[in-house]
């Protein structure tokens, strides 16, 4: 059947509608895609080879690239935060302090940025040029999921492996912030450490775990949607690469709010 | 036996496949020629079960398998080996491990008998001593080998090649004709190859169907399509070039 175009005083709404549905639609298939990779990461059989290769891929890769944030991070944090507390005479407190803005919000949102930044983005354009390059299909038609093989040990290794970057960039933005503290600027060692362990609780390390587990799903899930649905050529994969980025990017800073908000 | 009827297949306004049908004898090699872009490959991803059609049936020994999915899919799938068009050998993987794959996660062959089969598959395809190479490592023509080489060492009933030749020189075309001919004498698997190759394909063909502007123009033996007398037939055999608009 023919369609008839329609009256200009319509086109807006079709604009809005085409809009709509074309929005819907690409939920739908971001939602079936993690449904069916959970599926596979659930169901035998389980591919710990993948998984571990996952694990170097998008972890141990990123631990240069967090020892370094993390060091400047604490080092800026320690120097600023003293500027600060000094003024009120209250500088005894920069040990919980960085402590406390690392744990619970810098740590997990900038390991996964950086992790994003640098493990993301290759994990989209890797999964993209398999894409365009007919092996995911070669997959498909040797009668194996792409999803059991490339997607599901990806989203088990940011599981893994963002809670750990997250630790480690904690760990060394403290120590980073100890030497601005205490070894530039006469801070004492044991106010600097015994003032964090009187404030800092469990349940502040909680915050930042559930932060950081939940970045580690929504970085890989958004990477590996991006690189199995990439359009055509290089230009595609530039493309998928970026908006990857971008919207993983957006998508931790969002909810990092709605999780400060649930967790305080 | 392969038996396509009415594929029907739509991107958007663009109607690639018109009542396409086309029956394909168990243990024969069946060639699909046609101009680039006039929807050779979409045809073979529906037969391997990349594409859904829009109305049709694809027949494999009696099963419709344009609906059937997951598991039902998959096994029609193991019966099946696909020779990409650029090869598409894991970038991660040796060679060796890239025919071992299906071995290994298809048929889950114990680790002895596998270096075994896949060194007589690499053999087979005369690259004996490259599995310990990176698909990076080695020249097109051995690309395309050792792809040939993955699809076959399964022994599928059914072999898919897409434009198994493009990019090669004229030498490494007639090989990788006479290496399909070669493994499909000693295997005798069912064989669908698309290719733009005239007339080197015709020599390893028992049937040749043209494909144009979405449906098969013309079926038969080769010297049949050769001394065909539709226009649009002799005009691709020939190479003539448009002359319309």
């Amino acid at each position: 059947m023919l369609e008839r175009p329609l009256a200009p005083a319509l086109r807006p709404f079709d604009a809005v509608g085409g809009w709509t549905i074309a929005v819907v639609d690409s939920l739908g298939r971001f939602g079936t895609f993690f449904a069916e990779a959970l599926a596979a990461l659930v169901t035998p059989p389980f591919k710990i080879r993948a998984f571990v290769d996952r694990i170097h891929f998008i972890g141990y890769n990123s631990l240069l690239i967090i020892f370094l944030t993390g060091a400047f991070t604490g080092m800026v944090l320690g120097l600023q935060i003293y500027l600060t507390l000094v003024r009120f005479g209250s500088e005894a407190f920069l040990g919980p302090a960085v402590a406390l803005s690392l744990i619970r919000e810098l740590g997990p949102v900038l390991a996964a940025l950086m992790v994003t930044g640098r493990a993301g983005s290759a994990l989209t354009a890797e999964l993209g040029i398999m894409r365009i390059t007919e092996q995911i299909d070669a997959l498909t038609v040797m009668a194996l999921s792409p999803m059991r093989y490339l997607a599901a040990p990806s989203i088990l290794a940011g599981l893994v492996t963002f809670p750990l970057m997250t630790a480690l960039f904690d760990v060394v933005g403290i120590f980073g912030g100890y030497l601005v503290g205490v070894k530039l600027l006469g801070l004492s060692e044991g106010t600097y450490f015994g003032e964090m362990q009187t404030f800092v609780g469990i349940d502040d390390i909680m915050v930042g775990f559930w932060k950081s587990l939940s970045f580690g799903v929504i970085v890989t899930w958004v990477c590996t949607y991006k690189g199995f649905n990439v359009g055509h050529g290089a230009e595609g994969v530039a493309r998928a690469t970026t908006q990857a980025v971008v919207l993983s990017s957006v998508l931790i800073l969002v909810w990092d709010y709605f999780m400060g908000s649930v967790l305080q | 036996m392969i038996k396509v009827e009415g594929l029907t297949k739509s991107f958007g306004p663009q109607k690639v496949l018109r009542e396409l049908s086309l029956d394909v004898a168990t243990g024969t090699i069946t060639i699909v020629i046609g101009r680039s872009g006039g929807g050779k490959s979409v045809f073979l991803k529906h037969l391997i079960g990349l594409f859904r059609p829009d109305a049709g049936r694809i027949m494999v020994d009696g099963v419709d398998i344009s609906r059937l999915r997951g598991r039902d899919l998959d096994e029609i799938r193991r019966t099946y080996g696909v020779v990409f068009q650029g090869g598409a050998l894991f970038d991660s993987m040796s060679c060796f491990d890239n025919v071992a794959f299906p071995l290994r996660e298809k048929v889950r062959t114990p680790p002895d008998e596998l270096a075994k089969r896949v060194e007589a598959a690499l053999a087979q395809v005369g690259l004996e001593g490259v599995g310990a190479k990176y698909p990076a490592e080695i020249s097109g023509g051995m690309r395309k080998r050792v792809a040939i080489a993955r699809a076959l060492v399964t022994e599928p009933q059914i072999v898919f090649f897409d434009e198994p030749t493009t990019g090669l020189d004229p030498v490494l075309v007639n090989t990788i004709h006479h290496l399909i001919l070669d493994l499909h004498r000693r295997f005798r698997f069912t064989a669908v190859v698309v290719s733009h190759e005239i007339p080197e394909i015709f020599e390893i063909a028992d049937t040749v169907a043209m494909l144009h502007e979405g449906r098969i123009v013309e079926v038969g033996p080769p010297a049949a399509i050769q001394g065909s007398t539709n226009p649009v037939v002799q005009k691709f055999i020939k190479g003539e070039p448009d002359t319309g608009s």
